[in-house]
Protein backbone atom coordinates (compact mmCIF):
# COMPACT_ATOMS: atom_id res chain seq x y z
CA UNK A 1 0.00 0.00 0.00
CA UNK A 2 0.97 3.07 -1.17
CA UNK A 3 1.79 5.38 2.55
CA UNK A 4 2.45 8.40 0.73
CA UNK A 5 0.13 10.99 1.05
CA UNK A 6 0.33 14.23 -1.20
CA UNK A 7 0.31 17.75 0.92
CA UNK A 8 -2.82 19.08 -0.90
CA UNK A 9 -4.69 16.48 1.31
CA UNK A 10 -2.81 16.80 4.34
CA UNK A 11 -2.75 20.28 4.26
CA UNK A 12 -6.18 21.13 5.79
CA UNK A 13 -5.69 18.91 8.66
CA UNK A 14 -2.22 20.66 8.90
CA UNK A 15 -3.69 24.07 8.71
CA UNK A 16 -6.50 22.50 11.81
CA UNK A 17 -3.49 21.48 13.92
CA UNK A 18 -1.32 24.77 13.92
CA UNK A 19 -4.88 26.63 14.77
CA UNK A 20 -5.54 24.42 17.74
CA UNK A 21 -1.64 24.84 18.61
CA UNK A 22 -1.91 28.94 18.61
CA UNK A 23 -5.37 28.79 20.24
CA UNK A 24 -4.43 26.35 23.30
CA UNK A 25 -1.21 28.66 23.48
CA UNK A 26 -3.24 31.90 22.77
CA UNK A 27 -0.68 33.49 21.29
CA UNK A 28 -0.75 33.91 16.94
CA UNK A 29 2.68 35.07 17.00
CA UNK A 30 4.72 33.83 14.08
CA UNK A 31 7.69 32.42 16.13
CA UNK A 32 4.75 30.05 17.90
CA UNK A 33 3.16 29.60 14.91
CA UNK A 34 6.26 28.46 13.25
CA UNK A 35 7.07 26.09 15.94
CA UNK A 36 3.35 24.51 16.08
CA UNK A 37 3.94 23.83 11.70
CA UNK A 38 6.57 21.82 12.65
CA UNK A 39 5.22 19.92 15.56
CA UNK A 40 2.45 19.67 13.55
CA UNK A 41 4.11 18.09 10.39
CA UNK A 42 5.84 15.54 13.10
CA UNK A 43 2.66 14.53 14.64
CA UNK A 44 0.79 13.93 11.17
CA UNK A 45 4.22 11.92 10.15
CA UNK A 46 3.98 9.53 13.33
CA UNK A 47 0.84 8.85 14.38
CA UNK A 48 -0.22 8.00 10.38
CA UNK A 49 -3.68 7.79 9.84
CA UNK A 50 -5.38 6.65 6.41
CA UNK A 51 -5.69 9.70 4.22
CA UNK A 52 -9.76 10.87 3.69
CA UNK A 53 -10.42 10.97 0.38
CA UNK A 54 -11.25 14.94 -0.03
CA UNK A 55 -13.06 16.10 -3.30
CA UNK A 56 -10.38 19.09 -3.82
CA UNK A 57 -13.52 21.27 -4.12
CA UNK A 58 -14.97 23.78 -1.37
CA UNK A 59 -17.75 26.76 -2.26
CA UNK A 60 -17.49 29.11 0.96
CA UNK A 61 -20.39 31.16 -1.30
CA UNK A 62 -22.52 27.58 0.17
CA UNK A 63 -20.53 27.61 3.14
CA UNK A 64 -21.57 30.02 4.84
CA UNK A 65 -25.33 30.36 4.55
CA UNK A 66 -25.53 26.74 5.24
CA UNK A 67 -23.13 27.37 8.63
CA UNK A 68 -25.45 30.24 9.41
CA UNK A 69 -28.53 28.43 8.65
CA UNK A 70 -27.27 25.40 10.40
CA UNK A 71 -27.15 27.54 13.53
CA UNK A 72 -30.38 28.56 13.19
CA UNK A 73 -31.60 24.91 12.76
CA UNK A 74 -30.09 24.06 16.12
CA UNK A 75 -31.73 26.78 17.85
CA UNK A 76 -35.00 26.01 16.77
CA UNK A 77 -35.18 22.71 16.98
CA UNK A 78 -33.31 22.60 20.63
CA UNK A 79 -36.66 24.77 21.67
CA UNK A 80 -38.65 22.35 19.69
CA UNK A 81 -36.89 19.04 21.96
CA UNK A 82 -37.37 21.12 24.95
CA UNK A 83 -40.97 21.79 24.33
CA UNK A 84 -41.45 17.97 23.81
CA UNK A 85 -39.78 17.19 27.10
CA UNK A 86 -41.72 19.41 28.76
CA UNK A 87 -45.39 18.88 27.41
CA UNK A 88 -45.24 15.13 25.95
CA UNK A 89 -42.66 13.49 28.33
CA UNK A 90 -43.74 9.86 28.09
CA UNK A 91 -46.30 9.96 25.21
CA UNK A 92 -43.44 11.24 22.70
CA UNK A 93 -43.52 8.63 19.83
CA UNK A 94 -40.71 8.01 17.43
CA UNK A 95 -39.59 6.21 14.62
CA UNK A 96 -36.55 4.32 12.45
CA UNK A 97 -36.25 5.33 9.30
CA UNK A 98 -34.01 4.33 6.57
CA UNK A 99 -32.54 7.01 4.49
CA UNK A 100 -30.44 6.22 1.43
CA UNK A 101 -27.63 8.69 0.27
CA UNK A 102 -26.22 9.99 -3.02
CA UNK A 103 -22.90 10.07 -1.74
CA UNK A 104 -20.71 6.85 -1.65
CA UNK A 105 -17.66 8.91 -0.24
CA UNK A 106 -17.50 8.36 3.16
CA UNK A 107 -16.43 11.45 4.26
CA UNK A 108 -19.65 13.06 2.86
CA UNK A 109 -21.83 10.26 4.53
CA UNK A 110 -19.61 10.95 7.86
CA UNK A 111 -20.82 14.58 7.23
CA UNK A 112 -24.60 14.67 6.54
CA UNK A 113 -24.42 11.69 9.82
CA UNK A 114 -23.06 14.46 11.90
CA UNK A 115 -25.05 17.40 11.01
CA UNK A 116 -28.42 15.72 11.35
CA UNK A 117 -27.00 14.66 14.75
CA UNK A 118 -26.60 17.89 15.77
CA UNK A 119 -29.51 18.79 14.82
CA UNK A 120 -32.02 18.09 17.66
CA UNK A 121 -35.10 15.73 17.16
CA UNK A 122 -32.64 13.09 15.23
CA UNK A 123 -29.73 10.85 15.85
CA UNK A 124 -28.03 8.09 13.37
CA UNK A 125 -28.81 4.54 14.69
CA UNK A 126 -26.85 2.43 12.03
CA UNK A 127 -25.02 3.00 9.37
CA UNK A 128 -24.52 0.98 6.33
CA UNK A 129 -22.00 2.01 4.40
CA UNK A 130 -21.83 -0.65 1.82
CA UNK A 131 -25.41 1.10 0.23
CA UNK A 132 -24.42 4.45 1.95
CA UNK A 133 -27.73 4.11 4.17
CA UNK A 134 -28.36 5.79 7.54
CA UNK A 135 -30.94 4.02 9.84
CA UNK A 136 -32.08 7.34 11.91
CA UNK A 137 -33.90 7.83 14.92
CA UNK A 138 -36.32 10.04 14.86
CA UNK A 139 -37.90 12.50 17.66
CA UNK A 140 -41.57 12.74 17.31
CA UNK A 141 -41.75 10.98 14.08
CA UNK A 142 -45.56 10.12 14.70
CA UNK A 143 -46.81 8.58 11.28
CA UNK A 144 -45.65 8.22 7.88
CA UNK A 145 -45.65 11.96 6.62
CA UNK A 146 -43.54 12.26 9.43
CA UNK A 147 -41.16 10.00 8.38
CA UNK A 148 -41.00 10.93 4.98
CA UNK A 149 -40.77 14.39 6.07
CA UNK A 150 -37.18 13.62 7.94
CA UNK A 151 -36.50 11.92 5.22
CA UNK A 152 -36.98 14.70 2.32
CA UNK A 153 -34.89 16.84 4.98
CA UNK A 154 -31.72 14.72 5.30
CA UNK A 155 -31.76 14.38 1.77
CA UNK A 156 -31.75 18.12 1.40
CA UNK A 157 -29.12 18.49 3.97
CA UNK A 158 -26.58 16.38 1.80
CA UNK A 159 -27.59 18.12 -1.61
CA UNK A 160 -25.77 21.53 0.27
CA UNK A 161 -23.39 19.76 1.69
CA UNK A 162 -22.51 18.28 -1.80
CA UNK A 163 -23.31 21.35 -3.23
CA UNK A 164 -20.09 22.45 -1.07
CA UNK A 165 -17.65 19.99 -1.20
CA UNK A 166 -18.59 16.95 -3.67
CA UNK A 167 -17.16 15.85 -6.44
CA UNK A 168 -18.08 16.87 -9.80
CA UNK A 169 -19.93 14.22 -10.10
CA UNK A 170 -22.44 14.65 -7.57
CA UNK A 171 -22.47 18.13 -7.99
CA UNK A 172 -23.64 17.08 -11.78
CA UNK A 173 -26.49 14.48 -10.26
CA UNK A 174 -27.95 17.22 -7.83
CA UNK A 175 -28.05 19.72 -10.85
CA UNK A 176 -30.04 17.19 -12.94
CA UNK A 177 -32.51 16.26 -10.45
CA UNK A 178 -33.14 20.01 -9.35
CA UNK A 179 -33.16 21.05 -13.12
CA UNK A 180 -37.22 19.54 -13.59
CA UNK B 1 -17.91 59.58 23.41
CA UNK B 2 -17.93 58.43 26.72
CA UNK B 3 -21.48 57.86 27.17
CA UNK B 4 -21.03 55.99 23.72
CA UNK B 5 -18.64 53.68 25.34
CA UNK B 6 -20.98 53.39 28.69
CA UNK B 7 -24.15 52.18 26.32
CA UNK B 8 -22.15 49.97 23.92
CA UNK B 9 -20.48 47.83 27.36
CA UNK B 10 -24.67 47.66 28.58
CA UNK B 11 -25.59 46.70 25.25
CA UNK B 12 -23.14 43.73 25.94
CA UNK B 13 -23.58 43.25 29.23
CA UNK B 14 -27.19 42.65 28.28
CA UNK B 15 -26.60 40.28 25.26
CA UNK B 16 -24.30 38.20 27.75
CA UNK B 17 -26.76 38.27 30.15
CA UNK B 18 -29.93 37.01 27.98
CA UNK B 19 -27.30 33.75 26.11
CA UNK B 20 -26.14 32.55 29.68
CA UNK B 21 -29.90 32.11 31.00
CA UNK B 22 -30.92 30.57 27.46
CA UNK B 23 -27.87 28.18 27.40
CA UNK B 24 -28.44 27.78 31.21
CA UNK B 25 -32.30 26.75 30.07
CA UNK B 26 -30.93 24.64 27.83
CA UNK B 27 -29.23 22.18 30.47
CA UNK B 28 -32.49 22.43 32.39
CA UNK B 29 -34.08 21.37 29.01
CA UNK B 30 -31.57 18.45 29.07
CA UNK B 31 -32.10 17.45 32.69
CA UNK B 32 -36.31 17.29 32.31
CA UNK B 33 -36.06 15.19 28.68
CA UNK B 34 -33.62 12.63 30.57
CA UNK B 35 -36.49 12.73 33.38
CA UNK B 36 -39.88 13.13 31.06
CA UNK B 37 -38.35 10.30 28.11
CA UNK B 38 -39.86 7.01 27.79
CA UNK B 39 -36.60 4.95 26.56
CA UNK B 40 -33.01 5.38 25.75
CA UNK B 41 -33.07 6.39 22.02
CA UNK B 42 -35.40 9.54 22.78
CA UNK B 43 -33.52 10.58 25.74
CA UNK B 44 -30.54 10.53 23.83
CA UNK B 45 -31.99 13.59 21.86
CA UNK B 46 -32.27 15.29 25.02
CA UNK B 47 -28.99 14.17 26.87
CA UNK B 48 -27.06 15.12 23.80
CA UNK B 49 -28.33 17.89 21.45
CA UNK B 50 -29.86 21.10 23.39
CA UNK B 51 -26.23 21.57 25.23
CA UNK B 52 -24.46 21.97 21.51
CA UNK B 53 -26.45 25.58 21.63
CA UNK B 54 -26.43 26.27 25.74
CA UNK B 55 -22.47 25.47 25.24
CA UNK B 56 -22.69 28.07 22.22
CA UNK B 57 -24.69 30.41 24.31
CA UNK B 58 -22.35 30.44 27.36
CA UNK B 59 -19.04 30.10 25.07
CA UNK B 60 -20.36 33.33 23.58
CA UNK B 61 -21.21 35.19 26.45
CA UNK B 62 -17.86 34.16 28.11
CA UNK B 63 -16.12 35.51 24.94
CA UNK B 64 -18.35 38.70 25.61
CA UNK B 65 -17.71 39.63 28.89
CA UNK B 66 -14.00 38.80 28.63
CA UNK B 67 -13.33 41.52 26.05
CA UNK B 68 -10.08 39.90 24.62
CA UNK B 69 -9.75 39.01 21.33
CA UNK B 70 -7.55 35.85 22.26
CA UNK B 71 -9.60 34.28 24.15
CA UNK B 72 -12.17 33.57 20.84
CA UNK B 73 -9.77 31.27 19.04
CA UNK B 74 -9.90 29.08 22.52
CA UNK B 75 -13.20 29.58 22.99
CA UNK B 76 -14.16 28.21 19.27
CA UNK B 77 -11.98 25.31 19.63
CA UNK B 78 -14.05 24.26 22.93
CA UNK B 79 -17.43 24.60 20.59
CA UNK B 80 -15.90 22.42 17.40
CA UNK B 81 -14.18 19.70 19.66
CA UNK B 82 -17.79 19.95 20.91
CA UNK B 83 -19.53 19.26 17.58
CA UNK B 84 -17.39 16.48 16.24
CA UNK B 85 -17.59 14.36 19.53
CA UNK B 86 -21.47 15.05 20.37
CA UNK B 87 -22.55 12.59 17.51
CA UNK B 88 -20.59 10.25 17.57
CA UNK B 89 -21.07 9.70 21.54
CA UNK B 90 -24.58 9.86 20.66
CA UNK B 91 -24.57 7.37 17.68
CA UNK B 92 -22.18 4.87 20.04
CA UNK B 93 -24.74 4.59 22.83
CA UNK B 94 -27.64 4.85 20.49
CA UNK B 95 -26.55 1.82 18.38
CA UNK B 96 -25.45 -0.36 21.53
CA UNK B 97 -28.86 0.24 22.93
CA UNK B 98 -30.77 -0.66 19.95
CA UNK B 99 -28.42 -3.72 19.58
CA UNK B 100 -29.53 -5.14 23.06
CA UNK B 101 -33.17 -3.91 22.61
CA UNK B 102 -32.82 -0.83 25.09
CA UNK B 103 -36.30 0.30 23.55
CA UNK B 104 -39.60 0.37 23.50
CA UNK B 105 -40.91 -0.82 20.40
CA UNK B 106 -44.66 0.02 21.09
CA UNK B 107 -43.61 3.83 21.28
CA UNK B 108 -41.97 3.24 17.52
CA UNK B 109 -43.90 4.51 14.52
CA UNK B 110 -42.23 2.88 12.06
CA UNK B 111 -38.81 0.06 12.00
CA UNK B 112 -37.43 0.32 9.08
CA UNK B 113 -34.05 -1.20 10.66
CA UNK B 114 -35.45 -4.09 12.23
CA UNK B 115 -36.59 -5.80 9.28
CA UNK B 116 -32.67 -5.11 7.76
CA UNK B 117 -31.67 -6.65 10.96
CA UNK B 118 -33.99 -9.73 10.76
CA UNK B 119 -32.56 -10.57 6.90
CA UNK B 120 -28.82 -10.31 8.03
CA UNK B 121 -29.93 -12.69 10.98
CA UNK B 122 -31.23 -15.15 9.35
CA UNK B 123 -28.80 -14.99 6.48
CA UNK B 124 -26.08 -15.44 9.59
CA UNK B 125 -27.83 -18.48 10.79
CA UNK B 126 -28.29 -20.21 7.28
CA UNK B 127 -24.42 -19.60 7.25
CA UNK B 128 -23.57 -21.45 10.11
CA UNK B 129 -26.33 -23.92 9.49
CA UNK B 130 -24.28 -24.76 6.19
CA UNK B 131 -21.00 -24.58 8.05
CA UNK B 132 -21.98 -27.27 10.10
CA UNK B 133 -23.09 -29.26 7.77
CA UNK B 134 -19.45 -30.34 6.33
Amino acid sequence: MNRRISLRQELPLLVWLVFVWGALWQDFSPGNLLFGALLAVVVARMFYLPPVEVSGRFNVLYAIPFALGFLGRVAAASFQVMYLAVFRGPYVSNAVVAVPLRSRQDLMVTATGHVISLIPGSLVVEVDRSTSTLYLHGLNVRNAEDAAKLRDDVRAIEARLIRIMGTREELELIRLEAAP
Amino acid sequence: MIPDAGTLDAVIDGLSAVFMVVGALMSLAAAVGLLRFPDLLSRMHAATKPQVLGLFLLLAAMGLQLRTWWVWPVLLVAWIFQLLTVPVSAHMVGRAGYRTKHLHRELLSTDELEAVVQKAAAKAAREDSSDGGH
